[in-house]
């Protein structure tokens, strides 16, 4: 218990008339996988933008690493070690590896007593390098732009520049859409890699087969309600989707 | 568990480091076509201008590479803003009446200077200063209204162009500033080098000889002030769009909006800065033309602004941003200057030259597409 990373408690968050979260708590602890399960609408998007500090909530609290946090934007989420990939990611994919990972954040070279700045790129291909070499991600080569990658791969590149600056809590907007089976599977395989390293991970997924696979807790949401929290190897496929789909709800049975 | 390489390549198939030779080819081809395209079109002139003329006269002169060294400086100085411009997914229509505008200002600031007394020098300064920071109010609000008011960068800059335009015919006064210091023109049209070959002749620096009559004739003007003038901006704009965390967030920006917010670039006041940018070098390119012809004009860059972004377009700039160097805007600009200067002295009626940079124009984006097409990737714009 005291090994939790995250605390989320009653939280609630409402959109004029319609209440997108209501009233749920849920924790992660250091060194798990943690699968946010539901149908679209059941408002896990939202319960994740408000732990990543796209939204405020309007009632709850948050509490990161010890402390009760009220993130203001994203900016200020990340700087705290929570980071978010979206299904979109978020890289720009005229650049190469290296200028992804560092962008927004390079490393500078200092000339004339600090009057001028240019940029490292050595430096940070490097650095790149050895962050993707401990997340065992290889690529041909690092300094091709990246709209020349794969999915997966740029999944990969985006994973690794939260891992390189530190995150400590990593969640996943649905990671394996729009990817082939392989790249599926890579992909989870990167997730278990960050489990390992003590990076614990939330992973927002309809597809429950994503979830048996590498998670080891499960929460279930419906229409704005935590319905379930379940060890992953104690429940299965049949019960997960009753939950789901609003035909079981442990919410109101306890 | 651990699966070594598991992230490793299928992308590798296609990434442009594989196909097979005759894809390699067409590839650095089509990287490569501008530079091609300008020798072939050197070699054409330096073989067709002696056979069109009866070998009286020749394309590959100093005095012809100086000519169009000259001719380039506008379109080119343009053309290095708009770079940055485009790179950043953005356009400035505004450039060429910035132009005029710098150039009015820097010619009322340095009359009225050296009118008051000021030394010749001094003047200049005031002219320079007058004319960017005139182009630099322009540009300052060109990229508040884009970044802050999100009104589309073709509309803004396509209206301040004619505010601009109205701006500098009214601070004119009928569209010409004259009665400057006589001893302006130096400042416009002396050179670093002057060379007179055959007997009398020699080498001069930094001062034009006195001479007159033959040997006046035979007189090269190499590298003139404005020349050296516009190879400084350029190396400042190199530097900047390749070496700097500015021009870094410039491609990124370009490439991708969001993803630029949300790594905590500062976006907005960087889209100011890239249209402060382009109105300088218009700005430089203003004073520049009012050393030149020791007057200020109204009406200089009027024809500019289309030949500019002609420029950076056949130097592989994406219209759709994120792409493009400034080596290749200055090879565009090349392409343009040669051309023209080329058609003229195979006496080729002038006109032609619009057909044939319009038709250049479209092949290169058509080369650039086809790019997209042989490495497999799907096109920018298309495929968002």
């Amino acid at each position: 218990m005291s090994d939790a990373l995250l605390q989320v408690r009653n939280l609630r968050k409402s959109f004029g008339g319609l209440t997108a979260v209501d009233d749920v708590s849920l924790e992660v602890r250091r060194g798990e996988v943690v699968g946010l399960l539901g149908d679209n609408g059941a408002g896990k998007s939202t319960l994740i933008k408000c732990v990543s500090g796209v939204y405020q909530p309007d009632a709850g609290e948050i509490v990161f690493d010890g402390a009760t946090m009220t993130f203001t934007t994203p900016m200020d989420a990340r700087r705290h070690g929570i980071e978010t990939i979206y299904q979109d990611l978020a890289l720009a994919n005229n650049l190469d590896v290296g200028a992804n990972i560092f962008l927004g954040r390079e490393v500078k070279k200092r000339w004339l007593g600090g009057l001028v700045h240019t940029l490292d790129d050595r430096r940070m291909a490097q650095q790149s390098r050895v962050t993707l070499d401990s997340l065992q991600i290889r690529f041909p080569t690092l300094t091709q732009p990246i709209e020349t990658l794969s999915g997966g791969q740029r999944q990969a590149v985006a994973i690794a520049r939260a891992v390189y600056w530190d995150a400590k809590l990593m969640i996943m907007d649905e990671p394996t859409n729009n990817l082939g089976v392989p790249e599926q599977h890579k992909v989870l395989e990167l997730i278990r890699t960050l489990r390992d390293r003590g990076v614990p991970v939330v992973l927002i997924t309809h597809v429950l087969p994503d979830a048996f696979a590498v998670t080891d807790r499960v929460v279930v949401m419906h229409r704005g309600r935590k319905v379930a929290e379940k060890v992953t190897a104690q429940t299965n496929t049949e019960e997960l989707v009753q939950y789901m789909v609003g035909a079981r709800d442990d919410d109101v049975a306890a | 568990m651990t699966v070594r390489g598991s992230i490793v390549a299928p992308a590798g198939a296609h990434g442009p480091g594989e196909g097979s030779s005759l894809k390699r080819l067409a590839l650095f081809l089509s990287r490569m076509w501008a530079w091609l395209f300008l020798a072939v079109m050197v070699l054409f002139f330096v073989v067709a201008v002696p056979l069109s003329t009866g070998g009286s006269v020749n394309f590959l002169t100093i005095r012809n590479s100086q000519n169009i060294l000259v001719a380039i400086v506008p379109v080119l100085l343009l053309g290095l803003g708009q770079t940055f411009v485009l790179i950043a997914a953005g356009i400035d229509l505004s450039v060429g009446w910035v132009m005029s505008l710098a150039s009015v200002l820097s010619a009322l600031a340095l009359r009225d200077a050296f009118n008051s007394g000021a030394p010749l020098p001094v003047a200049v300064l005031a002219g320079l200063a007058a004319a960017l920071a005139g182009a630099g109010v322009v540009g300052f609000l060109n990229g508040w209204i884009i970044a802050k008011l999100k009104v589309p960068a073709f509309i803004v800059t396509l209206g301040s162009s004619f505010i601009v335009r109205g701006v500098a015919y009214l601070m004119s006064e009928n569209s010409t500033v004259i009665g400057l210091p006589a001893g302006l023109g130096a400042y416009g049209n002396d050179a670093l080098i002057y060379y007179i070959s055959g007997p009398g002749g020699g080498v001069y620096f930094l001062h034009r000889p006195e001479v007159g009559g033959e040997l006046l004739r035979r007189m090269e003007i190499i590298l003139p002030y404005p020349v050296l003038a516009t190879a400084f901006v350029l190396a400042l704009i190199m530097f900047l769009l390749h070496k700097t965390q500015f021009g870094r967030h410039t491609y990124a920006i370009g490439g991708s909006m969001d993803a630029s917010v949300r790594s905590g670039i500062p976006v907005d006041r960087h889209v100011i800065k890239v249209y402060m940018l382009s109105a300088a070098t218009a700005g430089v390119a203003g004073f520049l033309s009012t050393l030149r012809f020791t007057a200020g004009s109204a009406v200089i860059g009027d024809s500019l602004l289309l030949s500019s972004i002609a420029a950076v377009i056949i130097g592989g700039v994406s219209m759709f941003g994120g792409a493009g160097t400034v080596i290749g805007t200055v090879i565009g600009a090349l392409i343009i200057a040669v051309l023209t200067t080329g058609l003229v002295m195979l006496n080729v009626d002038a006109f032609w030259q619009f057909i044939v940079v319009g038709t250049v124009v479209i092949v290169a984006v058509l080369i650039d597409q086809s790019r997209d097409l042989i490495i497999g990737r799907q096109r920018r714009g298309a495929a968002q």
